[in-house]
């Protein structure tokens, strides 16, 4: 079994790299194509003759590139990680903990609301029926789009930076855990709940006995979708804000510095990698512990 | 103090009056329940707003920003425009296609398809709204770049969605197309593609949310001086919360309304699968 698995992965490794190479080669050549025209615009001002093998190694380290080669990025990315103390606000380590504790904050509160909602919906049919088509529909509205807008009124309501990205965050992940917690509260047959009825256990008792156990794996997989788009709603939500992956972002587009942007995008898909992974480790201890899986 | 009081009123009584509709299974009551909750929950905002003075930089209750929607729509015309029409509408169309065909591509190898399904998988759940700053840069500051964000953003979701739906006909099914002598595209067109089509709506419905918010998006990291993103900006500088408000009425009525119709193709192209038959 073991075995099985482990060959599994060494069979999809192969396919992997290749196509992580040919994605690296297209980025070098990509690259090497959208660069080389400031070099070509540089030279005629400095009125000299280049070919393109003259240019060929200035395209990947030049300070503002259209687009920065990779070992650019990586060079960028370990100076944001490495290069600095992780108090200094030139350091991502810190950015990434400033979209990290907005991340979780909303993350915690949208989850809660998700549940408890959930549980409501499941109990009372007027709360189904009038409840479950709006938060359908509210997801429809943009809200990353009134991210400005929140953080202008949340400031005026006196509240710190933290809540207006908590506040989008939770809205972003209380929907993707909502209708998770609905199906997975909804999961025990009738049968089960006969049982139970037979033992003449309460609702409450059902409701702790029964349905939430047989939500687990309902919830945790919402909870993968609702982390990763809470860290999307972080990063959208701190635009505005001095400090944050978000804030990286927008001074980065501000002041041309592009290694910037992509070293903050790759933080930021790091971050969500190690969330999501970490929802599954959780998820994996969870159902061994609860005898749902070997 | 009064007018609070009789929003608390209104809100109790309307929940009553829920509560005994629900009891009832005639269909008219899925209909019915929504719309007072929904009508309870404008009630109450008016009603806060009024009864608890909020100003309206804060919070604009829903009358003064109904009138802003009906005096203003030329301008909202503009911004859809700018917006829908030319930013998200053409990046989804075009991320979809990309990704349709890319994903035809990578099925006929099992090779491909084995390195890129993880890899689409995980881009998938990356915050992909961050290139937008990169495509504002490259693509500038017209529509082009929105439309080249939401390319991003729809593409791998969509592109894992076919992958996945091509793998959903039978190995029975297509063993049948095999003995009746069918070539690869006429198994692709007859048998696997019209299996896929339940997985290749799901893709698009995500991609349909995904496309407006990207492209509302990109606008904040610079725009022509039109554009659903770009009047929020600017308004929130006048403050005109207003404004801001009908603009996102507006956003979320169209978002709906394109969600509704990927919905409506759906149920004529997927007639026969087993969730659309009630």
């Amino acid at each position: 079994m073991i075995f099985d698995v482990g060959s599994n992965k060494m069979k999809s490794l192969g396919p992997i790299l290749t196509v992580l190479m040919v994605i690296f080669a297209f980025w070098y050549l990509m690259a090497i194509k959208l660069n080389s025209q400031w070099e070509y615009d540089q030279a005629v001002r400095a009125k000299v003759e280049v070919g393109f093998w003259d240019i060929l190694p200035n395209t990947m380290q030049q300070k503002k590139p259209v687009l920065p080669a990779p070992h650019q990025v990586l060079t960028g990315l370990w100076d944001g990680l490495a290069g600095q103390p992780i108090t200094s606000k030139r350091s991502l380590v810190y950015h990434a903990w400033i979209t990290l504790s907005g991340t979780i904050y909303g993350f915690v509160i949208g989850t809660a609301m998700g549940i408890l909602l959930a549980v409501g919906i499941v109990y009372n049919r007027a709360m189904d029926l009038s409840v479950m088509p709006w938060a359908i529909a509210s997801q429809m509205i943009p809200i990353i789009a009134i991210a400005p807008m929140l953080a202008v009124v949340v400031h005026a309501l006196g509240a710190s930076a933290i809540v207006t990205k908590a506040v989008i965050s939770a809205y972003l992940s209380f929907f993707p855990v909502l209708v998770g917690m609905v199906k997975g509260l909804r999961a025990p047959e009738q049968m089960q709940i006969d049982l139970l009825h037979t033992y003449s256990a309460s609702k409450t008792e059902i409701l702790w006995k029964l349905r939430f156990p047989a939500s687990v794996p309902f919830l945790f997989t919402s909870l993968q979708v609702g982390i990763a788009a809470s860290l999307v709603g972080a990063i959208v939500g701190e635009l505005n804000q001095p400090a944050g992956l978000g804030a990286r972002l927008l001074q980065g587009t501000y002041h041309g510095l592009t290694v910037h942007i992509w070293a903050a995008l790759i933080v930021a898909s790091l971050l969500a990698a190690i969330l999501v992974k970490t929802i599954q480790g959780f998820e994996r201890i969870t159902l061994v512990k609860m005898g749902m899986r070997k | 103090m009064n007018l609070l009081i009789a929003v608390m009123l209104f809100w109790g009584l309307a929940w009553l009056v829920n509560l005994r509709l629900a009891r009832s299974t005639r269909p008219i009551v899925r209909i019915l329940v929504p719309m007072i909750f929904g009508i309870t929950l404008l009630v109450l905002w008016e009603g806060l707003v009024h009864g608890l003075d909020v100003s309206p930089v804060i919070l604009p209750p829903p009358s003064s920003v109904a009138i802003k929607f009906a005096a203003s729509y030329k301008v909202l015309w503009t911004d859809l425009t700018q917006t829908f029409f030319k930013g998200a509408l053409s990046g989804f169309i075009i991320g979809a296609l990309v990704a349709f065909l890319v994903a035809i591509a990578v099925d006929r190898s099992p090779f491909l398809k084995a390195g890129v399904l993880p890899i689409g998988n995980f881009m998938s759940a990356l915050p992909i709204v961050g290139v937008a700053p990169i495509m504002v840069m490259w693509f500038g500051f017209g529509w082009q770049s929105k439309a080249a964000v939401v390319v991003v953003m729809v593409f791998f979701p969509i592109l894992i969605n076919v992958i996945a739906g091509l793998a959903a006909s039978e190995r029975m099914q297509r063993d049948l197309m095999a003995t009746w002598g069918a070539s690869y595209w006429q198994t692709l067109f007859k048998l696997r593609l019209p299996a896929a089509m339940p997985f290749v709506f799901n893709g698009l419905k995500i991609a349909g949310t995904l496309s407006l918010i990207g492209a509302i998006v990109a606008e904040f990291f610079g725009s022509p001086t039109m554009g659903i993103g770009f009047r929020i900006t600017a308004e929130i500088g006048r403050l005109g919360l207003d404004m801001i408000w009908a603009e996102i009425t507006m956003a979320a009525l169209v978002g709906s309304a394109f969600y509704g119709v990927i919905v409506f193709l759906e149920r004529r192209v997927t007639f026969w699968h087993p969730s659309q038959r009630h």
